[in-house]
Protein backbone atom coordinates (compact mmCIF):
# COMPACT_ATOMS: atom_id res chain seq x y z
CA UNK A 1 0.00 0.00 0.00
CA UNK A 2 1.32 3.42 -0.94
CA UNK A 3 0.80 4.53 2.58
CA UNK A 4 3.16 7.43 2.95
CA UNK A 5 2.87 8.98 -0.47
CA UNK A 6 5.87 7.27 -2.02
CA UNK A 7 5.72 7.15 -5.77
CA UNK A 8 7.38 3.82 -6.36
CA UNK A 9 4.15 1.85 -6.78
CA UNK A 10 3.05 0.03 -9.93
CA UNK A 11 1.09 3.08 -11.01
CA UNK A 12 3.87 5.66 -10.96
CA UNK A 13 4.91 5.31 -14.58
CA UNK A 14 1.32 5.53 -15.79
CA UNK A 15 0.52 8.62 -13.73
CA UNK A 16 3.79 10.35 -14.55
CA UNK A 17 2.93 10.02 -18.24
CA UNK A 18 -0.72 10.93 -17.71
CA UNK A 19 0.32 14.08 -15.84
CA UNK A 20 2.69 14.96 -18.67
CA UNK A 21 -0.14 14.48 -21.19
CA UNK A 22 -2.46 16.74 -19.19
CA UNK A 23 0.22 19.44 -18.98
CA UNK A 24 0.96 19.17 -22.70
CA UNK A 25 -2.73 19.62 -23.53
CA UNK A 26 -3.08 22.61 -21.18
CA UNK A 27 -0.10 24.23 -22.89
CA UNK A 28 -1.39 23.42 -26.42
CA UNK A 29 -4.76 24.90 -25.52
CA UNK A 30 -3.15 28.04 -24.18
CA UNK A 31 -4.47 27.57 -20.65
CA UNK A 32 -0.98 27.94 -19.13
CA UNK A 33 2.67 27.65 -20.10
CA UNK A 34 5.47 25.38 -18.91
CA UNK A 35 7.06 28.54 -17.60
CA UNK A 36 4.01 29.15 -15.37
CA UNK A 37 4.36 25.63 -13.98
CA UNK A 38 8.11 25.87 -13.36
CA UNK A 39 7.80 29.33 -11.82
CA UNK A 40 5.18 27.96 -9.42
CA UNK A 41 7.39 24.93 -8.63
CA UNK A 42 10.31 27.22 -7.78
CA UNK A 43 8.04 29.34 -5.61
CA UNK A 44 6.86 26.27 -3.69
CA UNK A 45 10.48 25.05 -3.36
CA UNK A 46 11.47 28.38 -1.83
CA UNK A 47 9.71 27.60 1.46
CA UNK A 48 11.21 25.08 3.86
CA UNK A 49 11.33 24.24 7.58
CA UNK A 50 14.28 26.66 7.86
CA UNK A 51 11.87 29.56 7.30
CA UNK A 52 9.62 28.47 10.14
CA UNK A 53 12.63 27.82 12.38
CA UNK A 54 13.94 31.34 11.77
CA UNK A 55 10.61 32.91 12.78
CA UNK A 56 10.14 30.69 15.83
CA UNK A 57 13.71 31.21 17.06
CA UNK A 58 13.03 34.95 16.91
CA UNK A 59 9.95 34.36 19.06
CA UNK A 60 12.13 32.51 21.59
CA UNK A 61 14.46 35.48 22.05
CA UNK A 62 11.92 38.31 21.82
CA UNK A 63 8.90 37.88 24.13
CA UNK A 64 7.07 40.84 22.59
CA UNK A 65 7.49 39.37 19.13
CA UNK A 66 6.26 36.03 20.46
CA UNK A 67 3.13 37.69 21.80
CA UNK A 68 2.46 39.30 18.42
CA UNK A 69 3.14 36.01 16.61
CA UNK A 70 0.68 34.11 18.80
CA UNK A 71 -1.96 36.85 18.47
CA UNK A 72 -1.67 37.46 14.72
CA UNK A 73 0.78 35.17 12.94
CA UNK A 74 0.38 36.73 9.51
CA UNK A 75 1.26 40.28 10.61
CA UNK A 76 4.17 38.98 12.68
CA UNK A 77 5.50 37.00 9.72
CA UNK A 78 5.30 40.11 7.58
CA UNK A 79 7.57 41.90 10.07
CA UNK A 80 10.26 39.36 9.17
CA UNK A 81 9.65 39.70 5.44
CA UNK A 82 7.33 36.74 4.96
CA UNK A 83 4.36 37.98 2.96
CA UNK A 84 1.99 35.01 2.74
CA UNK A 85 0.06 34.83 -0.54
CA UNK A 86 -3.47 36.23 -0.48
CA UNK A 87 -4.73 32.80 -1.53
CA UNK A 88 -2.91 30.90 1.23
CA UNK A 89 -4.98 29.51 4.11
CA UNK A 90 -4.93 31.45 7.39
CA UNK A 91 -2.11 30.66 9.79
CA UNK A 92 -2.08 30.33 13.57
CA UNK A 93 0.89 29.57 15.83
CA UNK A 94 0.33 27.39 18.91
CA UNK A 95 2.79 27.54 21.78
CA UNK A 96 4.05 24.43 23.54
CA UNK A 97 4.81 25.01 27.21
CA UNK A 98 5.67 23.06 30.35
CA UNK A 99 1.95 22.29 30.70
CA UNK A 100 0.61 21.96 27.16
CA UNK A 101 1.89 20.06 24.13
CA UNK A 102 0.19 20.74 20.79
CA UNK A 103 0.49 18.48 17.76
CA UNK A 104 -1.08 18.94 14.33
CA UNK A 105 -2.65 16.57 11.82
CA UNK A 106 -5.09 16.63 8.93
CA UNK A 107 -7.23 13.50 9.15
CA UNK A 108 -9.27 14.36 6.04
CA UNK A 109 -6.45 15.16 3.61
CA UNK A 110 -3.05 16.84 4.04
CA UNK A 111 -3.62 20.42 5.25
CA UNK A 112 -0.28 21.83 6.41
CA UNK A 113 1.29 25.29 6.89
CA UNK A 114 2.93 25.06 3.45
CA UNK A 115 3.03 28.82 2.97
CA UNK A 116 5.69 29.11 5.67
CA UNK A 117 7.39 25.69 6.03
CA UNK A 118 6.95 24.12 2.59
CA UNK A 119 5.62 20.72 1.64
CA UNK A 120 4.67 18.24 4.38
CA UNK A 121 6.83 15.19 5.07
CA UNK A 122 5.57 11.94 3.49
CA UNK A 123 4.46 10.40 6.79
CA UNK A 124 2.21 13.38 7.53
CA UNK A 125 0.16 12.50 4.44
CA UNK A 126 0.14 8.76 5.19
CA UNK A 127 -2.80 6.76 6.50
CA UNK A 128 -1.05 5.48 9.65
CA UNK A 129 -0.42 8.95 11.09
CA UNK A 130 -3.78 10.34 9.99
CA UNK A 131 -5.68 7.40 11.50
CA UNK A 132 -3.85 7.05 14.77
CA UNK A 133 -2.68 10.41 16.04
CA UNK A 134 -6.15 11.56 17.03
CA UNK A 135 -6.98 8.46 19.05
CA UNK A 136 -3.52 7.64 20.42
CA UNK A 137 -1.38 10.80 20.38
CA UNK A 138 0.87 9.62 23.19
CA UNK A 139 1.55 6.34 21.38
CA UNK A 140 2.43 8.29 18.23
CA UNK A 141 4.75 10.58 20.21
CA UNK A 142 6.54 7.49 21.51
CA UNK A 143 6.84 6.20 17.97
CA UNK A 144 8.70 9.41 17.13
CA UNK A 145 10.87 8.92 20.21
CA UNK A 146 9.27 11.85 22.02
CA UNK A 147 8.93 11.57 25.78
CA UNK A 148 6.50 13.83 27.63
CA UNK A 149 5.78 14.07 31.33
CA UNK A 150 2.51 12.37 32.34
CA UNK A 151 1.08 15.63 33.61
CA UNK A 152 1.49 17.54 30.34
CA UNK A 153 -1.80 18.07 28.53
CA UNK A 154 -1.64 16.76 24.95
CA UNK A 155 -3.73 18.78 22.50
CA UNK A 156 -4.19 17.35 19.00
CA UNK A 157 -5.21 19.91 16.38
CA UNK A 158 -6.98 18.42 13.35
CA UNK A 159 -6.67 21.02 10.54
CA UNK A 160 -10.03 20.64 8.89
CA UNK A 161 -10.91 24.06 7.46
CA UNK A 162 -9.40 27.48 6.66
CA UNK A 163 -6.65 27.54 9.31
CA UNK A 164 -3.23 25.93 9.32
CA UNK A 165 -1.36 25.37 12.56
CA UNK A 166 2.34 25.85 13.22
CA UNK A 167 3.68 24.68 16.58
CA UNK A 168 6.12 26.86 18.53
CA UNK A 169 8.16 24.22 20.37
CA UNK A 170 9.27 24.74 23.94
CA UNK A 171 12.72 26.31 24.19
CA UNK A 172 15.10 23.70 25.62
CA UNK A 173 16.90 24.32 28.89
CA UNK A 174 20.53 25.36 28.70
CA UNK A 175 20.11 27.53 25.59
CA UNK A 176 20.13 30.94 27.30
CA UNK A 177 23.33 32.23 25.78
CA UNK A 178 22.77 30.97 22.25
CA UNK A 179 22.46 33.19 19.19
CA UNK A 180 19.19 33.33 17.29
CA UNK A 181 20.86 31.64 14.35
CA UNK A 182 22.05 28.71 16.47
CA UNK A 183 18.67 28.47 18.19
CA UNK A 184 16.99 28.09 14.79
CA UNK A 185 19.04 24.94 14.21
CA UNK A 186 17.28 23.34 17.19
CA UNK A 187 13.84 23.77 15.60
CA UNK A 188 13.09 20.78 13.40
CA UNK A 189 10.21 20.07 11.05
CA UNK A 190 8.94 17.46 13.52
CA UNK A 191 8.99 19.96 16.37
CA UNK A 192 6.94 22.44 14.31
CA UNK A 193 4.29 19.76 13.69
CA UNK A 194 4.46 18.71 17.34
CA UNK A 195 5.50 15.07 17.00
CA UNK A 196 8.91 16.06 18.29
CA UNK A 197 10.53 18.50 20.70
CA UNK A 198 13.15 21.06 19.79
CA UNK A 199 16.61 19.53 19.81
CA UNK A 200 18.98 20.17 22.67
CA UNK A 201 22.36 21.75 21.93
CA UNK A 202 23.93 18.37 22.80
CA UNK A 203 21.81 16.62 20.15
CA UNK A 204 22.89 19.15 17.54
CA UNK A 205 26.59 18.86 18.33
CA UNK A 206 26.34 15.05 18.35
CA UNK A 207 24.82 14.94 14.87
CA UNK B 1 -18.54 3.45 7.81
CA UNK B 2 -16.77 6.77 7.22
CA UNK B 3 -15.92 7.92 3.71
CA UNK B 4 -12.62 6.78 2.20
CA UNK B 5 -10.70 9.92 3.13
CA UNK B 6 -12.12 10.38 6.65
CA UNK B 7 -9.35 8.50 8.47
CA UNK B 8 -9.41 9.78 12.06
CA UNK B 9 -9.70 6.78 14.39
CA UNK B 10 -9.67 4.13 11.66
CA UNK B 11 -8.10 0.92 12.93
CA UNK B 12 -4.52 1.06 11.66
CA UNK B 13 -1.64 -0.88 13.20
CA UNK B 14 0.92 0.01 10.53
CA UNK B 15 4.03 1.69 11.86
CA UNK B 16 4.45 5.29 10.69
CA UNK B 17 7.03 5.14 7.91
CA UNK B 18 9.26 8.10 8.76
CA UNK B 19 11.57 7.72 5.80
CA UNK B 20 11.56 10.74 3.52
CA UNK B 21 11.17 10.34 -0.16
CA UNK B 22 12.96 12.44 -2.70
CA UNK B 23 10.29 14.10 -4.78
CA UNK B 24 10.40 13.14 -8.44
CA UNK B 25 10.29 15.85 -11.08
CA UNK B 26 6.85 14.80 -12.37
CA UNK B 27 5.46 15.06 -8.83
CA UNK B 28 7.02 18.48 -8.40
CA UNK B 29 5.28 19.57 -11.60
CA UNK B 30 1.92 18.13 -10.52
CA UNK B 31 2.26 19.97 -7.21
CA UNK B 32 2.99 23.18 -9.12
CA UNK B 33 0.22 22.63 -11.67
CA UNK B 34 -2.26 22.39 -8.84
CA UNK B 35 -1.20 25.89 -7.77
CA UNK B 36 -1.30 27.23 -11.33
CA UNK B 37 -4.83 25.88 -11.92
CA UNK B 38 -5.89 27.37 -8.58
CA UNK B 39 -4.58 30.80 -9.57
CA UNK B 40 -6.39 30.51 -12.92
CA UNK B 41 -9.67 29.79 -11.10
CA UNK B 42 -9.86 26.32 -12.68
CA UNK B 43 -10.03 24.60 -9.32
CA UNK B 44 -10.37 25.21 -5.60
CA UNK B 45 -8.86 23.03 -2.88
CA UNK B 46 -12.35 21.79 -2.08
CA UNK B 47 -12.95 20.78 -5.70
CA UNK B 48 -9.70 18.78 -5.68
CA UNK B 49 -10.67 17.18 -2.36
CA UNK B 50 -14.16 16.34 -3.65
CA UNK B 51 -12.64 14.63 -6.70
CA UNK B 52 -10.20 12.63 -4.52
CA UNK B 53 -12.99 11.67 -2.13
CA UNK B 54 -15.03 10.25 -5.02
CA UNK B 55 -12.52 7.43 -5.50
CA UNK B 56 -13.43 3.95 -4.33
CA UNK B 57 -11.59 2.63 -1.28
CA UNK B 58 -9.16 0.40 -3.19
CA UNK B 59 -8.14 3.23 -5.51
CA UNK B 60 -7.85 5.73 -2.66
CA UNK B 61 -5.58 3.38 -0.71
CA UNK B 62 -3.46 2.17 -3.61
CA UNK B 63 -2.63 5.45 -5.34
CA UNK B 64 0.30 7.49 -4.05
CA UNK B 65 -0.25 11.12 -3.13
CA UNK B 66 0.50 12.84 -6.44
CA UNK B 67 -1.13 10.02 -8.36
CA UNK B 68 -4.36 10.89 -6.59
CA UNK B 69 -3.83 14.56 -7.41
CA UNK B 70 -3.26 13.72 -11.07
CA UNK B 71 -6.43 11.64 -11.25
CA UNK B 72 -8.41 14.35 -9.45
CA UNK B 73 -7.11 17.16 -11.68
CA UNK B 74 -8.09 15.10 -14.71
CA UNK B 75 -11.62 14.66 -13.34
CA UNK B 76 -11.95 18.41 -12.81
CA UNK B 77 -10.50 19.45 -16.18
CA UNK B 78 -12.74 16.99 -18.02
CA UNK B 79 -15.76 18.05 -15.97
CA UNK B 80 -15.16 21.69 -16.90
CA UNK B 81 -14.72 20.88 -20.59
CA UNK B 82 -11.09 22.03 -20.69
CA UNK B 83 -10.12 18.68 -22.24
CA UNK B 84 -11.56 15.23 -22.83
CA UNK B 85 -10.42 11.82 -21.62
CA UNK B 86 -9.94 10.79 -25.25
CA UNK B 87 -7.58 13.72 -25.82
CA UNK B 88 -5.53 12.71 -22.78
CA UNK B 89 -5.41 9.07 -23.92
CA UNK B 90 -4.27 10.13 -27.38
CA UNK B 91 -1.63 12.50 -26.00
CA UNK B 92 -0.31 9.72 -23.76
CA UNK B 93 0.08 7.47 -26.80
CA UNK B 94 1.97 10.18 -28.66
CA UNK B 95 4.27 10.77 -25.70
CA UNK B 96 4.87 7.03 -25.35
CA UNK B 97 5.86 6.75 -29.00
CA UNK B 98 8.16 9.71 -28.57
CA UNK B 99 9.88 7.90 -25.70
CA UNK B 100 10.30 4.63 -27.65
CA UNK C 1 -12.48 36.62 5.92
CA UNK C 2 -15.82 36.99 4.17
CA UNK C 3 -18.66 39.22 5.30
CA UNK C 4 -21.39 37.17 6.88
CA UNK C 5 -24.15 36.92 9.36
CA UNK C 6 -22.75 37.28 12.87
CA UNK C 7 -21.53 34.23 14.73
CA UNK C 8 -24.17 32.42 16.77
CA UNK C 9 -21.72 31.02 19.32
CA UNK C 10 -18.97 32.52 21.47
CA UNK C 11 -15.95 31.04 23.24
CA UNK C 12 -16.99 28.88 26.20
CA UNK C 13 -20.34 27.86 24.67
CA UNK C 14 -21.13 24.15 24.71
CA UNK C 15 -22.18 22.70 21.36
CA UNK C 16 -23.00 19.35 19.83
CA UNK C 17 -21.70 18.34 16.40
CA UNK C 18 -24.48 17.43 13.99
CA UNK C 19 -24.57 13.85 12.71
CA UNK C 20 -24.70 13.35 8.97
CA UNK C 21 -22.87 11.76 6.09
CA UNK C 22 -24.16 13.41 2.92
CA UNK C 23 -22.91 11.86 -0.33
CA UNK C 24 -21.46 15.28 -1.18
CA UNK C 25 -18.30 17.03 0.07
CA UNK C 26 -18.17 18.20 3.70
CA UNK C 27 -15.40 18.83 6.24
CA UNK C 28 -16.73 17.43 9.52
CA UNK C 29 -15.00 14.13 10.37
CA UNK C 30 -17.28 11.37 11.59
CA UNK C 31 -15.29 10.84 14.77
CA UNK C 32 -16.61 14.12 16.21
CA UNK C 33 -20.19 13.77 14.97
CA UNK C 34 -22.73 13.53 17.79
CA UNK C 35 -20.05 14.59 20.31
CA UNK C 36 -20.20 17.53 22.69
CA UNK C 37 -17.48 20.17 22.56
CA UNK C 38 -16.70 23.70 23.66
CA UNK C 39 -16.13 26.72 21.45
CA UNK C 40 -12.47 27.66 21.88
CA UNK C 41 -12.17 30.41 19.23
CA UNK C 42 -14.55 32.16 16.87
CA UNK C 43 -12.67 32.74 13.60
CA UNK C 44 -15.16 34.82 11.61
CA UNK C 45 -16.90 33.57 8.49
CA UNK C 46 -15.47 31.74 5.49
CA UNK C 47 -16.93 30.53 2.19
CA UNK C 48 -18.68 27.22 2.67
CA UNK C 49 -16.59 24.30 1.33
CA UNK C 50 -19.81 22.43 0.58
CA UNK C 51 -20.43 24.96 -2.21
CA UNK C 52 -16.80 25.60 -3.18
CA UNK C 53 -16.36 21.89 -3.88
CA UNK C 54 -18.77 22.12 -6.83
CA UNK C 55 -17.49 25.35 -8.34
CA UNK C 56 -19.87 27.57 -6.38
CA UNK C 57 -18.88 30.73 -4.51
CA UNK C 58 -19.53 29.20 -1.07
CA UNK C 59 -21.86 32.04 -0.12
CA UNK C 60 -23.40 32.77 2.25
CA UNK C 61 -20.18 32.38 4.21
CA UNK C 62 -20.31 30.17 7.28
CA UNK C 63 -19.03 31.28 10.69
CA UNK C 64 -16.11 29.01 11.59
CA UNK C 65 -15.06 27.94 15.08
CA UNK C 66 -12.21 26.09 16.70
CA UNK C 67 -14.01 23.54 18.89
CA UNK C 68 -12.37 21.70 21.78
CA UNK C 69 -13.26 18.16 22.85
CA UNK C 70 -12.14 16.03 25.78
CA UNK C 71 -10.36 13.03 24.30
CA UNK C 72 -12.14 10.78 26.79
CA UNK C 73 -15.47 11.95 25.29
CA UNK C 74 -14.37 11.04 21.77
CA UNK C 75 -12.95 7.57 22.38
CA UNK C 76 -14.23 5.02 24.89
CA UNK C 77 -10.81 3.38 25.06
CA UNK C 78 -8.67 6.53 25.23
CA UNK C 79 -5.43 5.61 26.98
CA UNK C 80 -3.90 9.05 27.53
CA UNK C 81 -4.47 11.54 30.34
CA UNK C 82 -7.98 12.63 31.35
CA UNK C 83 -7.14 16.26 30.54
CA UNK C 84 -5.97 15.56 26.97
CA UNK C 85 -7.92 17.45 24.33
CA UNK C 86 -8.61 17.43 20.62
CA UNK C 87 -9.40 20.60 18.69
CA UNK C 88 -10.70 21.11 15.20
CA UNK C 89 -12.33 23.74 13.05
CA UNK C 90 -16.04 23.32 12.37
CA UNK C 91 -18.45 25.45 10.34
CA UNK C 92 -21.57 26.73 12.07
CA UNK C 93 -23.99 24.68 9.93
CA UNK C 94 -22.59 21.58 11.67
CA UNK C 95 -23.15 22.88 15.22
CA UNK C 96 -26.20 22.46 17.45
CA UNK C 97 -26.94 24.28 20.71
CA UNK C 98 -27.17 22.23 23.87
Amino acid sequence: MADNGHSHGDNAEYYALRAEAIQALLIEKGVCTMDDIMTMADKIDSRSPADGAKVLAHAWVDPEYKARLLADAESALLELGYDLPETAPKLTVLENTDDVHNMAVCTLCSCYPRAIIGRPPAWYKGLAYRSRVVVDPRGVLQEFGTELDEDVQVRVIDSSADYRYLVLPKRPAGTEGMSEEDLAKLITQESMIGVGLALTPEQVSAS
Amino acid sequence: MPKVHDRGGWPNEDPIDQSEHEMEEWERKVDALNGVLGDLGLKTSDQLRRAIESMDLATYESLAYYEKWTAAMEMLLVEQGVMTTAEIDAKMETLKQGQA
Amino acid sequence: MAQSPSAKYKPGDQVRIRVGVPPTHFRTPEYVQGKQGEIETSWGAYPNPEGLAYGGDGLPAQPLYLVKFAQTDLWTNYEGAAKDALLLDIYENWLESI
